[in-house]
């Protein structure tokens, strides 16, 4: 494991060390969430009224951000970058294409059926 | 190459400690374990969001749910105690990540060190996440459920929410609730509600300025307040006043809000306890000097791992129930 520490964060955070790296990773993890909470507080706006393909603009922001700190915690502090890349693919391809299907697929029905209740003759608030 | 030919498989894997393919047999199997857990996890994160975009309308705003931070009683506090909780399972990740690395420099107390350090992180999240639930259990405000189940909000003129104990006056009742050790022998009661409708209906006409919020959705995201009158006609519809959450009902939004909420988070609260219980049984092994014998510390990276994926898990509940 005495591997040579990568560069990360666009090749701008250049670790010294494993210990020091892991530190790094942390105040990026942390700096994010509270970036997070604070837009969530704020609610600017111009992100909640525009959207992108259905969705509010601040949602894919906090969605991205997710899968961001995600990739961090699997690659550095799980040692995915690490692996080898056959055994990377196995498990992180399976895992993204599985979730992306199912996502897709049921979020649309729930949708659907949305759409039917409300635009039915029949009411559902009384 | 290394992506599609199988390399280093000449190993003898018969032993329990082989690699095949390169990768420890013990890691490999807890990444394909921590794989189907995360596909057991979305499909119920899925489910969430499938009953939220079919009930979109009846689906309670995260910040008005979750509002409560430890010692700062009735301030409104949205999201930050949530970011407090993920800022520790954040450190004791990272905890956990040091007792590896130390692991791998084969430094017995600095992996007692860290690894106590993370129980001690999970301990506090367990923690925070019962208390969380207390809050949410018990409820703030109260509402009034329609036949159909929709919930009826009180505010005032303004829009602010009001909690129905500061206006609602009971009157005298000798309904009592029945239990099964009292009455018919072995027949529960559902709980009864906080307050009788006749009650609510009366103290709402006694208190003008009050007003009823319904569900519906403006075009800003927020929830439509009634004017007076409506207030008075809508609240004619109301058949039973609700007080915090169950199963069944609960005073935010639709009753599966609330069930999505005890599930998803009460599984992963269960992976957290649990993995406390691993993480405790594998600090004894270190202190016992297990590893130190057997010349390796892989052990503490593999329970390392289902402790990250654990972290991971929470950071996606973290954005779907109170962010997004």
């Amino acid at each position: 494991m005495a591997q040579e520490v990568q560069p990360f964060f666009f090749g701008l955070l250049k670790p010294k060390n494993n210990i020091s790296k892991i530190w790094m990773v942390f105040w990026l993890l942390s700096a994010v969430t509270i970036f997070e909470v604070v837009l969530g507080l704020i609610k600017p706006d111009s992100l909640v009224q525009n959207r992108i393909v259905g969705m509010k603009i601040l949602n894919w922001i906090f969605i991205i951000l997710t899968v961001y700190k995600a990739y961090y915690i699997t690659w550095a502090f799980m040692h995915m970058d690490g692996e080898p890349k056959w055994f990377r693919r196995s498990v992180v391809w399976t895992g993204v294409f599985l979730i992306l299907y199912l996502s897709f697929i049921v979020l649309i029905e729930g949708g659907y059926i949305y759409e039917i209740m409300t635009s039915s003759f029949v009411t559902r608030d009384f | 190459m290394g992506a599609t030919v199988a390399v280093n498989s000449g190993h003898d894997t018969s032993k329990g400690f082989g690699k095949p393919f390169g990768i420890s047999y013990g890691k490999m199997m807890m990444w394909f374990f921590i794989l189907s857990d995360a596909l057991t996890f979305s499909g119920f994160i899925v489910a969430y969001g499938f009953s939220r975009f079919k009930f979109i309308e009846e689906w309670p705003i995260a910040d008005e749910v979750f509002n409560h931070f430890p010692f700062l009683h009735g301030v409104d506090a949205p999201m930050l105690y949530v970011a407090l909780m993920t800022f520790i399972l954040i450190a004791s990740s990272v905890t956990m990540v040091l007792a590896v690395d130390a692991g791998h420099h084969m430094k017995k107390n600095k992996v007692i060190t860290y690894m106590f350090l993370t129980i001690i992180g999970g301990i506090i999240f367990v923690g925070s996440q019962a208390w969380e639930w207390k809050n949410f259990i018990a409820g703030g405000y109260g509402a009034v459920t329609t036949k159909s189940g929709k919930l009826l909000q009180f505010t005032d003129a303004d829009g602010h929410r009001v909690p129905m104990n500061t206006f609602v006056v009971a009157s005298a009742t000798d309904r009592v609730h029945h239990e099964a050790s009292n009455g018919l022998w072995n027949v529960n009661e559902a709980d009864l509600p906080p307050y009788a409708m006749k009650d609510v209906v009366s103290s709402f006409a006694a208190n003008p300025n009050l007003r009823v919020r319904t569900q519906q959705l403006t075009e800003e995201g927020e929830k439509t307040v009634l004017s007076r009158v409506e207030s008075v006609e809508a609240l004619k519809r109301g058949v039973r006043s609700v007080e915090g959450a169950n199963l069944k009902e609960n005073e935010y939004g639709h009753p599966l809000f609330a069930d999505f909420f005890f599930f998803i988070t009460g599984f992963h609260g269960f992976h957290v306890l649990t993995g406390i219980l691993i993480n405790i049984i594998i600090f004894i092994n270190v202190v016992l000097g297990t590893y130190e014998k057997r010349g390796q510390y892989e052990m503490v990276e593999k329970v390392g791992l289902y402790w990250h994926f654990v972290d991971l898990v929470w950071v996606f509940v973290f954005t779907f129930f109170y962010l997004v």
